[in-house]
């Protein structure tokens, strides 16, 4: 792509920032709530979803707050079975589920694939207004009385017996299903439909395989969630029964409903963050993604494998022994593809010319994490060992392993290396770095010892705990301040950068991708012509060549390694 | 009528939305656009059906009774109902592809009219429901006779449910004549009933849902305005009329056939 190597010069300068882009096209209040841009409606996503996550990640300080003693006296019972409850709702349904399909998919996918919107655009804004509605009735519920289920919202007691804002609640994340269920229908056809020419399946990027898996999974996995809801809601409204056992209904029944999609919902939160790092790694270690078909088709693996170990969720609930083993094997299955991705990026890494770049920090955390979470996910799919560890710290430990080491990790990898394409600017690399590590040692801090704690015995959901735990307790306390301050950073210096940070340019990273070929911040319209494709995604070849070789004249701004690869590497090393 | 037959000349004049760069894109996104919500819209009911089979398998003959006393002859006439509206709906479509303003309103019409029979008719079914005390809730009640005494009548069932100390009777029939299996039994009937309203009312949602926006086209091709010179308004609201349609198709034998000797 001749573009991508155009001299800096012709296209660095305040001047970059002045012509027309979807950000300063207009700037009226009624140009931003009835745009039909997806880059438009990607930024309000993304500031209506930070929102959410801080109000969320508040209910969590609230609730290691509670755990520094072991006999809690800030909050009462009742206020904590809230808080659990708020942060778990608030963190999968209304953070995790819409945070890079929503932000960054929305960003991305028109451009990845050379369109100049998604198919649908309207679709795509009433998405956004229905997420606004549920998180607005969901924030209502949890200001007004709150809700005390957990976010599982498990029958009998979620329709008979709790006495909190349940159908409020219900509603609400039935709302917000509609909301993914409006994006992934989006992704679905634009990706079928709307590539440009010459850009087979397999010259897409990786993003593009995650966004359309994971779109599968909203497809197919949201509306069942969504009747369960609804069917609790009306059961408490109306008096009907359907999962009480008082009338022969079934309480295992609505398990099984809820973990249908609860569990491919996981998926939902981690497949995005897979397509990001694959992006991430690709791009600085100079080098294709190892292993493109076999990444690209674990994607797909993962989704449809997904839909089929809903069960182990349920081993001591009652669920018959032989659902039991098939679930279990099952879960062990899945394990395959997520390895295969864990090493084809270590593959990449390897001999490629790696440039330790913040993203690139955020995707190596992401990979340690999820490996983690991934390994301790097989304890749990094992029947004998999840009895001892189900409801304990340990699946905690697990899945904020999975969803917060793997999909915020993944979150904060793509939001910084698109930073650049997204306002225009670079932020600050130093800050950035620290950031990283902060969050990698918080992360680390907050939640191995939960590990310890959950194999020590600690129930989770529990308001007090024996004296013993506490010291494992209060590490972990400690640990989530350490990862509240990594979250706050970039707040500040994403807010400097918008004014002060460094004009990027098209293609700072020297990244390859059709959205690297337009301005920062694209055009409204996006591609002045629709683009041609006649490469392999990832075609990194010549630029590797050139770095070995110490020429570095294709990067927008000074690479720090520059000058010291000039001088320690052999001019006449190539990769093959 | 494919999208392939679609590009010959002298169909519906189309306009091209901004974010296509051709026609037949357009059409194509539509139809895979639609056909994916309709797969969400399968996975939606699919869990309803999916949990009518798992209660009727758990207690057959609760259900068989239950199901005994709906009103075959009103589902049957909605079934009837919906299947001529699905075909008025097809040539509707058909005419509205040719450009055929006034046999498109026509069509459009008759469809519109079966939609809202459709909810006369339902409505009727309701009501007689409600009085029979059949609502699942704490109103809910059910009487001793033996199934076979539901000849699935109207006015057999009728004549069954007239006395006013109905209420009393069946309570003190439950906890006296026939003990705690019969209570259990009624209460299995009311889970029945539970999912024969939800299932059904919400099929009704969604025929509401169509007669808006059937509704809506009607006038649109009524005054010619220009959103609908395109055909593919009039294409996708006949796909979603077709989904509802059969949704009905799979109600019908399984809320009031299957059982049924």
């Amino acid at each position: 792509m001749s573009s991508i190597l155009l001299r800096p010069d012709n296209l660095h300068g305040d001047t970059v920032l002045d012509e027309p882009n979807y950000l300063n096209w207009k700037s009226t209040v009624a140009s931003w709530l009835l745009t039909k841009d997806h880059k438009r409606i990607a930024v309000m996503y993304f500031f209506s979803i930070s929102f959410m996550f801080l109000i969320g990640g508040i209910a969590a300080s609230g609730i290691r707050l509670a755990l520094v003693r072991p006999h809690d006296t800030f909050f009462s019972s009742e206020t904590y079975d809230k808080m659990f409850s708020a942060h778990g709702i608030i963190m999968v349904f209304f953070f995790l589920v819409p945070s890079i399909p929503a932000t960054l998919g929305n960003f991305l996918v028109p451009l990845m694939i050379g369109a100049k919107d998604l198919a649908f655009p309207r679709l795509n804004l009433l998405s956004w207004y229905v997420y606004i509605v549920a998180s607005a009735i969901m924030l209502g519920a949890v200001a007004f009385g709150g809700i005390d289920t957990g976010w599982t919202f498990y029958e009998p007691y979620s329709s008979i017996y709790s006495n909190s804002n349940v159908v409020a609640v219900t509603f609400a994340v039935f709302l917000a299903g509609f909301a993914s269920i409006m994006t992934g229908m989006n992704f679905i056809v634009t990706i079928h439909k709307m590539r440009a020419p010459g850009l087979t399946w397999f010259r897409l990027p990786l993003f593009i395989w995650g966004m359309y898996a994971t779109s599968l999974i909203m497809v197919l996995g949201t509306p069942v969630v969504a009747i369960t809801l609804l069917l609790v809601t009306l059961q408490r409204m109306f008096g009907l029964c359907i999962f009480d056992p008082s009338c022969g209904g079934d309480p295992l029944l609505f398990e099984h409903l809820f973990w249908f999609y609860s569990h491919p919902a996981v998926y939902i939160m981690v497949l995005p963050s897979m397509a990001v790092v694959s992006e991430v790694i690709a791009c600085f270690s100079r080098k294709r993604i190892f292993g493109y078909e076999f990444v690209a088709f674990s994607s797909m693996a993962i989704a449809l494998l997904g839909f089929f170990v809903w069960g182990h969720h349920m081993f001591v609930t009652g669920e018959s022994m032989y659902a039991g083993m098939v679930f279990s094997l099952l879960s062990f299955l899945i394990a395959v593809p997520s390895a295969i991705k864990v090493f084809n990026w270590s593959a990449t890494l390897y001999k490629g010319n790696v440039w330790l770049s913040a993203p690139l920090i955020f995707a190596i955390g992401f990979i340690l994490l999820f490996t983690i979470g991934g390994l301790t996910g097989l304890f749990l799919a094992s029947l004998a060992v999840d009895v001892h560890l189900n409801m304990t710290y340990f699946v905690v430990a697990h899945f904020h392993y999975v969803m917060v080491g793997g999909a915020i990790f993944g979150f904060m990898a793509g939001m910084h290396f698109w930073w650049p394409k997204i306002t225009g600017r670079l932020y600050p690399e130093g800050w950035a770095i620290v950031t990283a590590v902060v969050m990698f040692l918080g992360f680390n801090f907050t939640f191995f010892p939960q590990f310890i704690l959950g194999f020590l015995g600690m129930p989770r959901r529990y308001h007090y705990y024996a004296p013993p735990y506490q010291f494992w307790n209060d590490m972990s306390s400690a640990g989530a301040t350490i990862m509240a301050i990594g979250f706050m950073l970039p707040l500040f210096y994403w807010a400097w950068s918008l004014k002060y940070g460094e004009i990027a340019g098209p293609n700072p990273w020297g990244a390859k991708g059709l959205e690297w070929t337009v301005p920062s911040p694209p055009p409204s319209h996006n591609f002045d012509e629709i683009p041609l494709v006649t490469e392999e995604a990832y075609d990194y070849k010549a630029i590797h060549a050139a770095e070995i070789a110490g020429d570095y004249s294709h990067l927008q701004f000074d690479h720090p390694f520059a000058e010291a690869k000039h001088s320690d590497k052999p001019t006449n090393f190539e990769e093959h | 009528m494919s999208i392939f037959e679609l590009q010959r000349e002298g169909f519906a004049s189309q306009r091209l939305a901004h974010q296509f760069e051709e026609i037949n894109q357009q059409n194509e996104c539509y139809i895979v656009g639609m056909w994916t919500f309709l797969v969400t819209e399968i996975m939606f009911f699919g869990a309803l059906f999916l949990i009518l089979s798992l209660y009727r398998m758990a207690y057959p003959a609760s259900f068989e009774q239950a199901h005994a006393v709906l009103l075959v002859s009103f589902g049957l006439t909605n079934a009837v109902i919906l299947i001529s509206g699905s075909y008025f709906m097809t040539m509707c479509v058909r005419a509205k592809m040719l450009g055929d303003y006034r046999m498109t309103q026509l069509w459009l019409g008759l469809t519109l009219l079966c939609a809202c029979g459709f909810l006369v008719v339902k409505s009727f079914e309701y009501a007689s429901e409600f009085k029979d005390h059949h609502f699942p809730g704490p109103s809910f009640h059910w009487e001793t006779t033996t199934p076979g005494a539901y000849t699935g009548s109207y006015s057999s069932q009728f004549s069954t449910t007239m006395p006013a100390n109905a209420v009393n009777s069946a309570a003190v029939s439950s906890t006296y004549s026939a003990p705690v299996t019969q209570n259990l039994n009624m209460h299995k009937r009311q889970l029945f009933f539970s999912l024969y309203f939800i299932m059904t009312g919400l099929h009704a949602v969604h025929v509401i849902i169509g007669i808006l926006i059937m509704g809506t086209l009607f006038f649109l091709i009524r005054y010619r305005h220009p959103s609908v010179d395109d055909y593919m308004p009039v294409e996708l609201t006949g796909l979603y009329w077709h989904f509802v349609d059969i949704v009905w198709i799979f109600l019908f034998p399984l809320l009031y056939l299957i059982g049924k000797q």
